[in-house]
């Protein structure tokens, strides 16, 4: 992977507002169905979970807190046999297939090795514990989700070329598969041959638009063999030598960096399948990888944007804000520029130049085709100075995390919660219209003026 | 450790920040790592502040981690002080800095010299106190400062003010509908010629702190916060205060009785005058209070005798217990509290007026109690709600936590005599939404309806219905459906009869109902 020389890359303090990378839980505790995450830390974690996740904690979730206390901390109490309590506990309360444990700040200074400790108790107890350091010290919001599922990564089976005969010719060999089988799937094959690629995509997405990933591949006769979480624990799809990966979303790069270094998978660079024009490149990208000339790709990308036109409209010319707290950023400006929205700037939390290089240079080739000027990208933004500038640009739109969305809207600012993102579903091409819904739902409400004042704020404007 | 799901109070620092971002020009900095500051999401959706939080993260990293903060808090202290301005930052730990044992006072001391602000650490321990214990200290440690300081410079106005005044203390941001509260209580006393000195922290100026000892006497609606700060100023200042809850139309009552008693203690030496509210009182509790009159009606005689249970914060919940009893004639099950180190006060609140009281902190214990009891309504948090809502029972919202729903935008008191009005419409609701849900089935309505075993406890099912005996209990409304099952098997344990038949339906009902 050849790294991308941005010129207008920047760095600012790190003062910004983000979610703690615990929060991956509420998502991947509904993706891994068997599973159960135990939060090892202090109630100030638990009490994030509880808010910031909002009611879901009331749908009996399978996630909990091991809540720290003094004697933990000092170290009165032994981690083990505490830890060893809590996940009996869990078993009989869930008997899960695995439990996956969270890491937070304070397992961290306290030096709590529950890498360790996993082992022992695995045996122990007779349910595989995976550990996973999520923590506020190095990470950010949507990186949580990368560290378990690089944990993870070390616990999927091993790849056996040999194991079934359809593999024995190796990646790109052509196989006849039943015609009659993929009519009844409604979409159409091409000489009813699919290419048996050894293909594992990694990131959780809900099964729906897993599936419709899938699809749009298996339109390429590009078969996928897993995704990387599965929908079960026991379902995880093999790695090693031979095997191709490919992410989903722009914040995995560690477990991208797993499954290359440790499992010597073949990482598939590409830029991620958000808006209809990431959605072609990313197959594009993958199809190339095993020497398949894609078909029919660009008539379908023109279809999505002539279904999409309506929300085009409002968008055009519209400029955009992006405080940054999910890493999805590069993505969702990469799509709204080609939308004809212009990017004043792209705050990101973390930028991994080498795992996004083609999601970067897709961004620049995009902002030269459409005659827009590249956006300033912003790693660890400074809030305050962003709003700052905001005051300044004054952008019809910022995508802002919720601590600073009433309080923009009050001084006149169109924003867009940016969690919703990373919870709605915007991957692919049949998702493409919902992520504008998102993006436009601002723009299109009622301007009907019921104050006459511009700024509803209740604070004195300094000049 | 403890294996914890849910929990009702808050970490301290969230105490802490409730308290500094209520007054006015107030900067809290944390010491935190990065996505700890998600009290501004809190504060800036639940009670939808236009403003931005003034809380910031002097963010702990890796860095941090390895070499000590060193001069990064300090930093950043100047920095918020230059761009914003504050009149005080108040630096405020967390659990991660508790365990990092760093010298957080020394920070204070040495940027509070190059500093323009006031700078102060909060003094709070993670491990020992939660949220709304830190709360307390915290708004009594602003106040002392403030105090102290006015003293030592001499600027300290220590004349009561002519006509009779109160502080009241106590109203913050994120508290249950504190904001109409607010409202409510500065009218109560208001309308009967008793100024309003000052409200803390909600709003409050530190600049006029030193004028709170002008005032007659505080006021300290809730338990939870506020009565550290009122024994500070009636130890220091001499100055009296009232910790009666105006909730409910007695307690209200007694609270004026109460303002009364003080007032007259001043009024008298002042002017010789007594004042007397009785007048008001009654023509509240008559007029302007609906409630007094709703516990005579008919609608509120259906209520006499039914079960309800009740769980929050000490203050609501000893209130709406003492409503429920003595003004509604409603039986309360259980009553109970979250407030461990209150548990002494709020059993000598309770006591008598309920069967049997909890203070946990444990929502399992609370969901297995009320699922044994069975009531026709609870009263409780957003918690009790939810479990309301697995096992069809009503429930009404009496306190934190809470959801986003309240904190309504419409006039909704807790206390007063308004107050009692919004109680009365809430218990009443609660109940009769119940009873109109269930009267189809008395009717015979949703017979295709299965026999519920409203229960969270897992109760392990060895007697055997036979067919006819199991479609008995459907014949009865739902409401007490689940009871009259569970009653017509514990009869059948006591008798050693394993095979429930229609005749022991019967025998079991006999013998139970009395």
């Amino acid at each position: 992977m050849k790294t991308l020389e941005i010129p207008t890359f920047e760095c600012e303090t790190g003062n910004y507002h983000t979610f703690c990378p615990i929060s991956c839980v509420s998502w991947l505790y509904q993706k891994i169905e068997d599973s159960s995450f135990l939060v090892v830390g202090t109630k100030t974690r638990g009490y994030f979970l509880q808010n910031a996740p909002g009611v879901m904690i009331f749908a009996e979730p399978r996630y909990a807190m091991a809540e720290s206390e003094e004697g933990d901390i000092s170290a009165q109490l032994n981690d083990q046999k505490e830890l060893e309590r809590i996940c009996l506990q869990i078993k009989n309360d869930r008997n899960p297939s695995v439990i996956i444990w969270i890491g937070t700040c304070t397992t961290e200074i306290i030096k709590m090795d529950l890498e360790g400790i996993a082992p022992k108790l695995e045996k122990q107890i007779g349910i595989p514990i995976i550990v996973a350091r999520a923590n506020g010290l190095d990470h950010a919001f949507t990186q949580g989700e990368d560290t378990v599922l690089a944990a993870m990564t070390h616990r999927c089976p091993e790849y056996n070329p040999r194991a079934t005969s359809w593999e024995k010719g190796g990646v790109g060999k052509l196989v006849e598969i039943d015609a009659a089988q993929d009519q009844d799937n409604g979409f159409v094959n091409r000489k009813g041959q699919l290419n048996r690629c050894n293909l594992v995509l990694f990131g959780s997405l809900p099964s729906s638009v897993a599936s419709q990933l899938n699809l749009e591949l298996k339109r390429q006769s590009v078969s996928v063999s897993g995704w990387l979480p599965s929908q079960r624990y026991n379902e995880l799809p093999a790695l090693g030598e031979g095997v191709y990966v490919c992410g989903v979303n722009p914040f995995l790069s560690r477990t991208a960096t797993t499954s290359m270094r440790r499992r010597k998978c073949q990482l598939i660079g590409a830029p991620f399948p958000i808006g209809p024009d990431g959605t072609r490149v990313w197959i594009e990208k993958i199809c190339s990888v095993f020497d398949i000339k894609p078909d029919g790709l660009e008539k379908r990308e023109s279809q999505i944007w002539k279904n999409i036109n309506d929300y085009i409209e409002i968008l055009t010319g519209k400029s955009v804000f992006f405080m940054g707290d999910n890493l999805l950023e590069i993505s969702i400006a990469r799509f709204l520029i080609r939308c004809g929205m212009v990017v004043y700037e792209v705050g990101i939390p973390y930028m991994d130049r080498r795992y996004q290089a083609a999601e970067l240079s897709l961004l620049q080739q995009t902002c030269r085709e459409m005659r827009k000027p590249m956006p300033r990208i912003v790693e660890k933004p400074d809030n305050y100075s962003q709003v700052q500038r905001m005051h300044e640009l004054q952008p019809d739109l910022a995508i802002t995390g919720m601590a600073h969305a009433n309080p923009l809207e009050a001084r006149d600012i169109d924003t867009k919660w940016s969690i919703e993102f990373t919870f709605a579903q915007i991957h692919g091409s049949t998702n493409a219209r919902d992520a504008l819904e998102l993006v436009t739902r601002p723009l299109r409400r009622i301007r009907e003026s019921l104050v006459s004042c511009r700024s509803l704020s209740k604070q004195a404007v300094d000049a | 450790m403890k294996l914890a799901y849910w929990m009702y109070a808050g970490p301290a620092h969230i105490g802490t920040l409730r308290v500094a971002s209520s007054f006015r020009n107030v900067h809290a900095i944390m010491h935190a790592p990065l996505g700890d500051d998600y009290f501004n999401v809190m504060r800036s959706t639940s009670e939808r502040e236009r403003d931005f939080t003034p809380v910031t993260a002097s963010v702990v990293d890796r860095h941090v981690l390895a070499r000590g903060s060193q001069e990064k808090v300090i930093n950043n202290i100047s920095r918020k002080d230059e761009e914003q301005n504050p009149d005080l930052i108040v630096l405020t730990p967390t659990c991660t800095s508790s365990i990092l044992q760093e010298d957080l006072q020394n920070f204070v001391d040495r940027a509070s010299l190059s500093s323009e602000s006031d700078v102060i650490l909060a003094d709070v321990n993670h491990h020992r106190v939660n949220e709304l214990q830190a709360a307390d200290r915290t708004l009594e440690q602003i106040i002392r400062f403030y105090l102290d300081r006015a003293r030592k410079r001499s600027t300290l106005d220590r004349s009561v003010t002519d006509a009779p005044s109160a502080n009241i203390i106590g109203i913050f941001t994120l508290g249950f509908h504190n904001q109409h509260d607010c409202r409510e209580l500065k009218r109560l006393p208001g309308e009967s010629g008793i100024a309003v000195n000052q409200v803390i922290p909600e709003g409050g100026y530190l600049k006029y702190l030193k004028d709170l000892p002008r005032a007659w006497f505080n006021i300290v609606p809730y338990r939870e916060v506020g009565l550290m700060t009122a024994n500070f100023l009636e130890k220091e200042y001499g100055m009296p205060y009232i910790s009666i809850t105006p909730m409910g139309v007695s307690n209200t009552a007694q609270f004026i009785a109460q303002i009364e008693k003080l007032v007259n203690i001043w009024a008298f030496a002042l002017s010789e005058k007594r004042l007397s509210y009785k007048f008001y009182v009654d023509n509240q509790t008559k007029f302007v209070s609906q409630a007094a009159w709703f516990s005579k009606s008919i609608d509120c005689q259906n209520l006499a005798g039914k079960e309800a249970a009740i769980f929050g914060d000490a203050t609501h919940a000893a209130s709406i217990t003492k409503i429920l009893v003595k003004e509604m004639g409603i039986r309360v099950s259980c009553s109970g509290t979250y407030r461990k180190h209150d548990a002494e006060r709020f059993n000598e609140q309770v006591q008598g007026l309920c069967d049997e009281v909890i203070v946990t902190e444990d929502h399992t214990e609370v969901g297995d109690t009320i699922a044994r009891i069975e009531p026709s309504a609870i009263f409780g948090t957003q918690m009790e709600r939810h479990i309301g809502k697995r096992i069809d029972i009503p429930c009404g919202v009496i306190s934190s936590p809470v959801h986003i729903q309240n904190f309504p935008m419409g006039y909704r008191p807790f206390l007063g005599y308004e107050g009692t009005n919004q109680i009365a419409d809430l218990i009443y609701n609660s109940f009769n939404l119940g009873m109109e849900d269930h009267s189809p089935d008395v009717f015979g309505g949703h017979d295709t309806k299965e026999v519920s075993t409203k229960s969270l406890s897992t109760y392990t099912k060895s007697i055997n219905w036979t067919p006819e005996a199991e479609s008995e209990p459907n014949r009865i409304p739902g409401f007490v459906r689940g009871k009259a099952k569970r009653n017509t098997e514990v009869f059948a344990r006591q008798n050693n009869i394993s095979r429930i038949t229609i005749d022991v339906t019967y025998a079991a009902k006999e013998e139970l109902s009395h």
